[in-house]
């Protein structure tokens, strides 16, 4: 609550608490992550997005790590379910990820299925069907 | 069960609680401070620590109460990690190290938890049996790089 405007000035912004925020915006889905990607938080927030991308026809989905610097394999599940989910019609993916994230995803493979990006910016600005960067 | 052959030891138990995940990382890592480990080294531990206490967690006592401990030890430069739980125990070992074999793929566990503790730990063993709990033992050597 004590940052509201700082991260997500819009109206869109749905939610906010300690771990991670996340705002919808013309079927994208963008989460901010405050905390570290484990399988406690995982449990958590696999529940909310399903729901979000249920009931209002998320296609993209933006995962922003920049603020965290730990993801273990609950993060890939995390990752790879929701892939699973939108892959014949939209997307994934994974901003401001630190060299240790970036290790996880590619011993994992998911660097493959996913698309990174350096910041949120360059993100938004791709448009679906565009391809991976690194 | 302190030994004093170790240059530094710390054991601590806690429940089987999602919770207490990081909690058992950051101990590690903070244990591990005094070797003068770089940030690749903390977070090679924290991470193979995470997947061994969520083992435990969601395999070992299958989501239901339970204790869990870890012992840490520093000994010449090599950190040693071991991570117990009383748990269900595993059936077949081999098979549960197998990169993307999971139990639980309707929880969405992705079966890489072994793979990462092998790739980020220079040590891995596994010693568990039916009903008997689970003894995960890692080592790492810190500062290794020069």
């Amino acid at each position: 609550m004590e940052r509201e405007g700082e991260v997500f000035t819009s109206e869109e912004m749905e939610r906010q608490r300690m771990d991670y925020i996340y705002m919808v915006s013309k079927g994208c889905l963008i989460i901010s992550l405050n905390a570290e990607l484990d399988h406690h938080l995982a449990e958590e927030m696999r529940h909310v997005i399903d729901g979000i991308i249920d009931k209002r026809g998320v296609y993209r989905i933006i995962i922003d790590f920049s603020k965290i610097d730990f993801m273990d394999s609950a993060g890939i599940g995390l990752i790879m379910g929701r892939y699973k989910k939108i892959r014949d019609y939209g997307d994934i993916s994974i901003v401001g990820a630190n060299e240790s994230i970036q290790r996880i995803l590619l011993i994992s493979g998911l660097h493959k299925i996913v698309h990174i990006y350096e910041n949120l910016n360059q993100a938004m600005n791709h448009q679906k069907g565009g391809h991976n960067e690194k | 069960m302190k030994n004093n052959i170790y240059d530094n030891y710390c054991e601590i138990t806690f429940d089987s609680k999602s919770e207490n995940e990081g909690f058992a990382r950051v101990v590690a890592a903070s244990f591990c401070t005094g070797l003068d480990p770089t940030l690749e080294e903390i977070s090679d531990i924290k991470t193979a620590v995470s997947e061994a206490v969520t083992n435990a967690i969601v395999h070992g006592y299958n989501n239901g109460p339970g204790e869990i401990s870890m012992k840490c030890m520093i000994l010449d430069g090599i950190f040693t990690v071991i991570v117990h739980d009383d748990g269900v125990g595993i059936d077949n070992i081999h098979r549960a190290m197998e990169p993307l074999f999971t139990t639980k793929p309707e929880m969405e566990r992705s079966g890489m938890g072994f793979s990462f503790m092998e790739a980020f730990m220079d040590e891995l063993k596994v010693e568990s049996a039916k009903n008997k709990g689970t003894t995960i033992t890692m080592k790492k050597r810190i500062g290794a790089q020069v």
